[in-house]
């Protein structure tokens, strides 16, 4: 994470290479008299795949709904696809895909009636390199509902019913794809489905950036995490590297003559080799533990509610930050 | 073909798929029938008694006025509450994701409301005259009257709708509208001629359009002699014509700023918010 702009404010930072797809600084947004974001910054460059994480109430929502363009930040630096939200033209919409919760609209249109007419939106848009919108039969294909797609939208099942809206998000072949808790409802399989989907998004260079609750789908998703707590963003690294900031250490726990052992280490091969060397045959039921990411993301959130917060941020807090407003 | 026009032309193609869906789907179905059927009743109870000195019976009277007061009810209040339910469903959401969605979702809406409204219209008229006698007979000039009258009246209930639609918060607020609207359907001349008023409830009923879409309508389809039933025994075109545009032009100035501050403020988590709260209905 960098820390060179926070100082800056006023002249703002070398422009953001071709790469970056989203460039957020020291957002901030009031409501009334409640702070919600007190200075996020965060970048996502092209083809990553960015989730957003943290609880209830921490600003998720209102930070993918300021990228969106759909509600006005109070202060701070945004740019999205090169554009400031705030100012984004159809022409830059048309470049966005939104995967929004549905709920019971459009309920006596067809799938693919649907997606067609949506689609249609996008065709001025279409470039040499994009072709917009999607196929229909492909997209419906993609996302697994063609033997849906001649069916009235209010038959759909749940699980069927996320699948048009992600159907829905993607069709104008968007280069960068948000997605507010996406799979809220969906059943395990389902799940998995559309895991593999925004993988293969992301792998046509899709930038794509989702909020969740399900700390397993972040780790299975995310080429980098964010921790969105305390209206700041308290982490940012990949999931791996998130663990580790947290604890240096493994557990390791095993059984020698059927009795239970734990240790905790920081060199867990080394203690494994010599556990053996030592023990041989008469060790068992061996378990190599890193914090997992469930782990490393309650002990941040817990450190920062306790008023801990980590280093980095707090000079971010107390840096030179009211002239901002 | 700049693509603010391109939506517009997927507006219609939208506003044709939504008012053929209306003829497919059961609820929709039973509205047009129950509409209708409301409409017959009072034709089927007093629709022989002869309308004093107007050489009609007062079911001719009440047809033809009623049927402009399906133009003001479907322009106003199916435009209320469409926009109310689809603001509320996430409609409204999904077009503002969509490049120039919004140009769609509008026009879609005004050729969806308006094929609603003929529709409307057109059932109770046809079951109507069945019922009663007198009723577009003299063809012609008179029938003429419709060409603009209808067209007109559209003009000036559909912004009017988007405006109340806009500004309400819940499609359930609709309802407490029923009452007024019934009070407003009473002094405007529909089912008995407004000169049976007192003065000052005739003024203010011809304060509205409701008035003025069924003068139309009965100067389109009643035989000239019925004129005597009217205020100043006129058909009072040019005033018809003047009521209508001034409606239109109050709410065409209004509309759009009051439809742009709705959507503006439209958002996910509002309609995360209204979603909870309708769940909460449910349970």
């Amino acid at each position: 994470m960098t820390t060179t702009h926070a100082v800056s404010g006023v002249e703002s930072s070398p422009p953001p290479d071709s790469d970056t797809v989203i460039d957020v600084r020291d957002l901030r947004m009031r409501y009334r008299t409640q702070e919600v974001l007190k200075g996020v910054d965060f970048t996502a460059r092209r083809g990553e795949v960015v989730v957003l994480l943290g609880p209830n109430g921490a600003g998720k929502t209102t930070t993918i709904e300021i990228l969106e363009g759909f509600r006005m930040r109070s202060a701070g630096d945004v740019t999205v696809l090169g554009t400031d939200p705030a100012r984004g033209d159809e022409r830059w919409r048309a470049r966005l895909g939104i995967v929004l919760q549905s709920w019971r609209d459009h309920g006596k249109w067809r799938v693919r009636e649907l997606l067609a007419h949506l689609g249609a939106y996008y065709a001025p848009y279409s470039t040499a390199q994009v072709q917009r919108p999607w196929d229909i039969d492909e997209l419906l294909a993609a996302v697994g509902l063609t033997e849906q797609a001649d069916k009235r939208i209010s038959t759909l099942s749940g699980g069927q019913r996320r699948r048009l809206d992600v159907a829905v998000g993607i069709v104008g072949r968007p280069e960068l794809l948000f997605l507010d808790e996406p799979t809220t409802g969906l059943d395990p399989e389902a799940r998995n489905e559309f895991h593999d989907l925004v993988r293969g998004l992301a792998n046509e260079s899709t930038t794509v950036l989702l909020t969740t609750h399900d700390l397993a789908e972040a780790e299975k998703l995310a080429d980098r995490i964010l921790i969105l707590a305390g209206g700041r963003i308290v982490a940012d690294g990949s999931a791996e590297e998130l663990s580790r900031r947290i604890s240096a250490e493994a557990t390791v726990r095993w059984t020698r003559d059927g009795q239970p052992y734990e240790e905790s280490t920081a060199e867990p091969t080394r203690f494994v080799r010599r556990l053996f060397e030592e023990y041989g045959d008469a060790i068992g039921g061996l378990e190599v533990r890193r914090a997992s990411l469930e782990d490393t993301y309650l002990t941040m959130v817990r450190e920062l509610e306790a008023g801990k917060v980590p280093g980095e941020q707090a000079a971010h807090a107390f840096g030179s930050r009211e002239e901002a407003r | 073909m700049s693509p603010v026009w391109y939506a517009a032309r997927l507006g219609v193609r939208r506003g044709w798929t939504e008012l053929r869906q209306t003829f497919t789907s059961g609820q929709d179905l039973f509205g047009y029938a129950l509409w209708t059927a409301l409409l017959m009743i009072p034709l089927f109870l007093a629709g022989d008694d002869p309308l004093k000195g107007a050489g009609i019976s007062a079911g001719a009277f009440m047809l033809p006025s009623m049927v402009g007061m399906t133009l003001a009810f479907t322009g106003v209040m199916t435009t209320a509450q469409l926009l109310a339910t689809e603001r509320e469903d996430g409609t409204l959401l999904r077009a503002k994701a969509v490049p120039h969605g919004m140009v769609g979702l509008l026009v879609g809406k005004v050729i969806m409301v308006s094929g609603t409204a003929l529709v409307s219209m057109a059932l109770p008229f046809v079951a109507g005259l069945f019922l009663v006698d007198g009723v577009a007979q003299q063809g012609g000039g008179a029938l003429l009257t419709l060409v603009w009258v209808i067209p007109l009246g559209l003009l000036a209930t559909l912004p009017l709708g988007a405006i109340l639609g806009s500004l309400i918060n819940s499609p359930r607020t609709i309802g407490l509208l029923t009452l007024p609207v019934m009070g407003l359907v009473m002094i405007s001349g529909i089912y008995f001629p407004l000169s049976k008023l007192p003065e000052w409830l005739q003024i203010i009923g011809q304060i509205f359009p409701v008035y003025w879409l069924g003068l139309g309508l009965r100067a389109a389809l009643l035989p000239a002699g019925a004129v005597t039933a009217e205020v100043g025994e006129s058909w009072r075109h040019l005033e018809t014509a003047g009521a209508l545009s001034a409606w239109a032009i109050v709410g065409l100035l209004l509309a759009p700023s009051v439809l742009r501050r709705m959507a503006r403020r439209e958002s996910g988590a509002a309609m995360a918010e209204r979603y909870r709260k309708a769940m909460q209905r449910v349970v």
